[in-house]
């Protein structure tokens, strides 16, 4: 169910580390409790994201939720096929990435979950 | 499932998205059996109803629903309805879930004098619903009762599923559809008989995501969120559902007052015309001054826009004027747009 590549976040975030950069996107646990995606809003490239922070906010029918940044650094791309697709954060929640992060203090990717920590986190 | 006034309610069954679009353009059901019913019969049940409700009941014939409020002395509303004319001195009102208890001790509290008795017969009916353009063809091979000749706000009663049953040809989603009053024992029998009658069209059971999704869509207004106790039926602009005419009920005087002077603020329908989606309770805003409050918002999965409805100054409530919403500190551009948002297509149905 959550891939073993990943890291997450308590707060239901995925990064996909690649060298000194990571995609983003959201676990399927969190696209089941939104329900329908329908509008999703992001930073722009070049902006600076933290550790923790708030970096957009997704949208369902039913209910709003911020995204969490799960480490610091520059927002160098942004997906942009999420404007005209949200949805597909609820049929390929782990490959839809949504924002790309030049890592800035790689050493916060070990403070992350493994898959099996986050799979005990959302079975409990 | 979620608690909901007492009921645990079904949110979601195959995701808002899929539900809403099958009622627009297929069949959904919708078990509704947490709505409230009070009977008000005796041989004055008709100046009861005159009295606590403000749409004019005596121009139902025996068949007839129509909508209507139960309205404060201030002509603030209690509840919106559905007023059903049994027969001649017999009528029942469909109240919302949440305000069951409380529509009943009002109306029961203005009997007085009146030979009208007040029943909550909430616990003797389970209401289920079927809706969309397919409604009719999924319902008739279930029934007797001739559905084409059932005009729209018009019921019968007869039989579905072999239970017995009072068929409205109303709802709450703007698309053709039915509301069948059946015994709680039948309902789960009905249910399933109209899922496997549906199968051809593809029916969808509903959950109360799509239900608000959909009758936000249509314009019509949800209690507790767009009217209230706090707000007139004038503001809400339901001044359609006033019966003008009539010597007397409860906030009559107020609403005719509130008539010829005219309101300050209304009710108005909007669309983002920004990206961004408003929702309940975000500020409406006109050259950066707070001017209103979303009532309902949400991105309607037919339509595919941001729509909402709030308050506004009347000044502002013309269709056309630009506003904005503040979207979590963010101010978001809107429209004020004419209601309802979605209007179905002209068919047979509404023959």
């Amino acid at each position: 169910m959550y891939p073993p590549d990943l890291k997450y976040t308590r707060e239901h975030e995925w990064v996909r580390v690649s060298g000194d950069t990571a995609d983003v996107g959201v676990t399927d646990y969190a696209q089941q409790q939104l329900g329908d995606v329908v509008y999703i809003e992001l930073p722009k490239p070049g902006q600076q994201v933290r550790a923790g922070a708030v970096f957009g906010t997704i949208e369902s029918v039913k209910a709003v939720s911020d995204l969490f940044a799960p480490v610091t650094g520059e927002v160098t791309a942004v997906n942009e096929d999420l404007v005209s697709r949200p949805e597909a954060v609820n049929s390929a929640p782990h490959d839809t990435w949504m924002i790309r992060i030049r890592l800035t203090s790689p050493e916060e990717v070990g403070a992350l979950l493994d898959h099996a920590g986050y799979a005990s986190l959302v079975a409990s | 499932m979620t608690p909901f006034a007492g009921w645990d309610m079904p949110i979601e069954y195959g995701g808002v998205t899929a539900e809403h679009l099958a009622v627009r353009t297929r069949a959904g059901l919708f078990d509704v059996s947490h709505m409230g019913e009070v009977e008000i019969a005796g041989k004055q049940a008709l100046e009861l109803v005159q009295e606590v409700s403000c749409n004019d009941a005596s121009r139902l014939a025996v068949g007839q629903a129509q909508y209507s409020a139960l309205t404060t002395p201030e002509g603030t509303i209690i509840d919106d309805v559905l007023v059903y004319r049994m027969a001649k001195s017999h009528f029942m009102l469909v109240v919302n879930a949440s305000n069951a208890a409380r529509a009943y001790e009002w109306i029961a509290s203005h009997v007085g004098s009146l030979e009208a008795a007040v029943i909550d017969s909430s616990s003797r009916y389970a209401l289920i619903a079927v809706q969309g353009p397919a409604a009719r063809d999924v319902l008739q091979p279930l029934t007797g009762v001739e559905l084409a000749g059932l005009k729209y706000y018009w019921f019968t009663h007869g039989e579905v599923a072999s239970a017995r049953a009072t068929v409205s040809r109303t709802g709450y989603t703007g698309e053709d559809g039915f509301e069948i009053f059946i015994p709680p024992n039948q309902a789960d029998h009905v249910w399933q008989a109209l899922v496997e009658s549906g199968r051809d069209v593809d029916i969808m059971p509903c959950g109360l995501a799509a239900r608000d999704t959909l009758r936000l869509e249509a314009g019509m207004r949800l209690h507790g969120n767009d009217i209230d106790e706090t707000t007139t039926v004038l503001e809400a602009d339901l001044g359609w559902i006033v019966g003008w005419e009539k010597s007397t009920g409860i906030g009559l005087d107020r609403l005719r007052d509130q008539k010829a002077v005219g309101v300050s603020r209304k009710l108005i329908g909007f669309e983002m015309t920004d990206r961004g989606i408003a929702r309940r309770g975000y500020a409406v805003l006109h050259d950066g001054a707070t001017v209103g409050s979303v009532t309902s918002g949400t991105l309607t999965p037919h339509l595919k826009k941001a729509i909402g409805m709030a308050y506004v100054p009347v000044e502002l409530s013309t269709p056309g004027t630009e506003l904005a919403i503040d979207l979590r500190g963010r101010a978001a551009a809107a429209r004020v747009v004419p209601l309802p948002f979605y209007k179905r297509p002209k068919t047979r149905a509404t023959a």
